[in-house]
């Protein structure tokens, strides 16, 4: 009996992988061209990265992903749809071809890189664990929550790591855990405990769920990698450079100072950095088979980076993040572009 | 001779008529029916007391963002409702096209209400128009493509409008499927029985969940490419077959309990097995069960939220999805969604509830 399940499940996964080796070998931008739209799979619903705005449209910093996608191919970043995934579904739905790329707060590691047959083609977000505390304790640093009990989501790697931590800085700690991240919030907002602990960009999320909001500071520190990046299918690499590119296009004006306000004045700047960015100079664009002025149609319809960041989850917004580690490199933060030439 | 007049009754005394004897009789009987009907009365006061603050006193009633819901004590956040209505209703339906959605809620209720009312006539062409001309003009509107009208993908297709589209087929094609295997369960023909036997038992035997995962994630691996048939026809198929099952078994609960005579009056009519079928048996059983069926639709339609874990938005799933607006994060927003969410389905389970009691009593002949 065991023998026949095992069979059974070869033979399933021989099957499988056959179809999706179809999907794979398949030219992604061509069949993109030929549908007339990208097709984006997103999350059901993360604050600033893919929620729904009043009227249903799609807004947040991986929708703006693929809208760059969909504006650098086809010049019009209208031309995209959204399919929302569970995070159990999205690799297959990638896979089968549904999607043509995920933009779904996905954090890059090396098992998902190397062993499901994706690829990530950048960080565009550069997420990790982080603390919540009651701003009159008059805490400025993780390092000063030496004996505080933690709020956190039970069975979590939020649990080990805040473990690990504390541990490796000789703090005492106690950790107050929860089966759903709702229930966490409301025995932080009730005063069970200290510090409430998660990913940060939701920390600012749920922080909007406390009775009064600004009474909470959420510490600067990050003691978790969570790059968060859009993933393709691998061995399409023509479509991988245009996903990966779109991105960099963006961290690129940004640090050149194209905006989607001044994009058609810029296009006569004599900085041949950005004539070939915005592809008055050079070819870049055929070489991916898109046009050459795919970054300007990124720029005037999306924007550059910081336009996005500040529209979707910046300080003007109510999630109100800082740039900290997603500040360009040269302010101090990680984003950094290869130059376009 | 005098002729005897009986002395007209005597009312009854005070003490037993009235609120006051009611209340005496029922209430106030011993001690301890007074105890429980002053804390029974402490807790519907206080209870009805949290439910109009909550709802009513302290709740804010216009805005355009969460601004308007973070008083210091805050009830419901009904703007939040009044903004998203929309989107509860259609989903991202595109704004322009909803009155198509409109026509066919129409339709619908022009079409069931007259067949909910014994005392309506024409009831055949009824049946014709909600079982031929419905379906189909549902299809054409809702999907577009044709008669000029612009087609709209199911994925745009959100709230509401799934959880009914969702419901009313699994309602509309499980009776019928679920007659035809109740009754093929008890055939005498080999194949068709175990054929019956196996499909009500692999459906009965899994999760809801597992069946539209497999639609959802497993289906398209197999498929060759490019071959990708929608994800709500898939979904549909899944809760159709998923709830024929269940109904197969109440239905055959009715089979059984119709007594052998039935089947014998029904021979020495000289009736077949269709006609003795469709003329004694299944009249009979189906009655019999009328509280089992509407139970199995009544869960089904709740069930419909589960689409929500294959990345469609039914009403629950569409308001939970509206959570993640950081532009109406409140602490009271999702527990007004909820109530929200809540009340509507309570509103449909419940009419469907009334209505099988309607039935039952109406058809409750002879016994």
């Amino acid at each position: 009996m065991k023998m026949l399940s095992y069979k059974f499940r070869v033979v399933v996964l021989a099957c499988a992988c056959v179809f999706s080796q179809t999907a794979v070998a398949a030219e992604t931008l061509s069949i993109v061209q030929k549908r007339g739209h990208v097709q984006c799979g997103v999350s059901q619903g993360l604050p600033g990265f893919s929620n729904p705005d009043d009227k249903g449209n799609w807004v947040g910093m991986d929708v703006d992903i693929c809208r760059a996608v969909a504006a650098a191919v086809f010049g019009d970043s209208a031309k995209v749809k959204f399919t929302p995934l569970s995070a159990k579904e999205r690799f297959t739905a990638l896979q089968s071809g549904e999607v043509d790329m995920l933009a779904r707060n996905t954090t890059w590691s090396m098992h998902r890189d190397t062993a499901l047959g994706v690829d990530f083609t950048g960080v565009n977000y550069y997420d990790g664990q982080g603390f919540m505390v009651r701003k009159e304790l008059g805490i400025k640093s993780t390092l000063e929550l030496g004996g505080a009990s933690l709020c956190t989501n039970l069975g979590t790697t939020t649990e080990l790591n805040a473990a690990d931590y504390f541990r490796t800085n000789n703090m005492e700690y106690e950790i107050v855990a929860f089966e759903k991240a709702d229930e966490a919030v409301a025995a932080y907002n009730t005063g069970r405990c200290d510090a409430y602990t998660t990913d940060q960009s939701a920390l600012y999320a749920q922080r909007l769920k406390l009775t009064d909001p600004a009474a909470h500071v959420v510490l600067p520190e990050i003691i978790s990698k969570e790059p968060l990046g859009p993933v393709v299918r691998q061995g399409d690499d023509q479509w991988g450079d245009i996903v990966r590119w779109a991105h960099f296009a963006m961290v690129n004006a940004e640090e050149l100072g194209v905006t989607s306000k001044n994009v058609d004045k810029m296009k006569g700047d004599k900085n041949p950095a950005i004539r070939r960015l915005l592809g008055v100079d050079g070819t870049f664009g055929e070489n991916m088979g898109i046009s050459n002025d795919w970054a300007y149609h990124i720029i005037r319809t999306v924007g550059n980076y910081s336009e996005t960041f500040e529209r979707n989850v910046g300080k003007a917004t109510p999630l109100g993040i800082a740039r900290g580690v997603n500040a360009l490199w040269t302010q101090g933060g990680l984003q950094y572009a290869p130059p376009v030439r | 001779m005098a002729e005897w007049t009986p002395t007209p009754p005597r009312p009854a005394p005070a003490s037993s008529v009235g609120f006051s004897a009611w209340a005496r009789r029922n209430l106030f009987a011993t001690p301890g029916d007074v105890a429980f009907t002053v804390l029974g009365a402490a807790f519907i006061i206080w209870l009805g007391n949290v439910i109009i603050d909550w709802a009513f006193i302290n709740a804010s009633f216009a805005g355009d963002d969460r601004t308007a819901c973070l008083k210091p004590v805050q009830g419901a956040c009904w703007p939040f409702i009044d903004a998203k209505l929309g989107q509860f209703i259609y989903g991202r339906y595109p704004e322009a096209e909803t009155w198509r959605v409109n026509l066919v809620f129409l339709f619908g209720a022009v079409g069931l209400v007259p067949m909910l009312v014994p005392a309506a006539p024409f009831k055949s062409f009824n049946i014709a128009f909600l079982l031929g001309f419905y379906p189909v003009f549902t299809f054409v509107m809702l999907t577009g493509g044709l008669f000029g009208l612009a087609e709209v993908e199911t994925t745009d297709w959100g709230g509401l409008l799934v959880t009914l589209v969702v419901a009313v087929t699994g309602i509309a094609a499980s009776l019928p499927l679920g007659i035809m295997l109740a009754l093929g369960r008890r055939s005498k023909l080999p194949i068709i029985r175990y054929f019956c036997i196996g499909f009500i038992e692999v459906f009965r035997g899994v999760p809801l969940i597992t069946v539209l995962f497999m639609a959802s994630v497993m289906l398209p691996l197999f498929l060759p490419d490019g071959v990708n048939f929608d994800k709500l026809m898939r979904c549909l198929i899944g809760v159709a077959l998923f709830s024929s099952a269940y109904m197969a078994e109440v239905v055959r609960g009715g089979l059984q309990a119709i007594p052998k005579g039935q089947y014998e009056a029904g021979a020495a009519l000289g009736l077949g097995y269709w006609k003795t079928t469709r003329l004694i048996i299944l009249p009979q059983a189906l009655k019999l069960v009328i509280p089992g069926i509407v139970n199995t639709f009544i869960g089904l339609f709740k069930d419909t939220t589960l689409v929500l874990i294959v990345g469609l938005f039914d009403l629950l799933g569409i308001v939970q999805f509206h959570f993640t607006d950081a532009s109406w994060a409140t602490p009271e927003t999702h527990i007004t969604g909820y109530v929200f969410a809540g009340a509507v389905f309570w509103v449909f389970c419940f009419a469907m509830s009334r209505y099988s009691i309607f039935m039952e009593n109406r058809l409750s002949t002879g016994r």
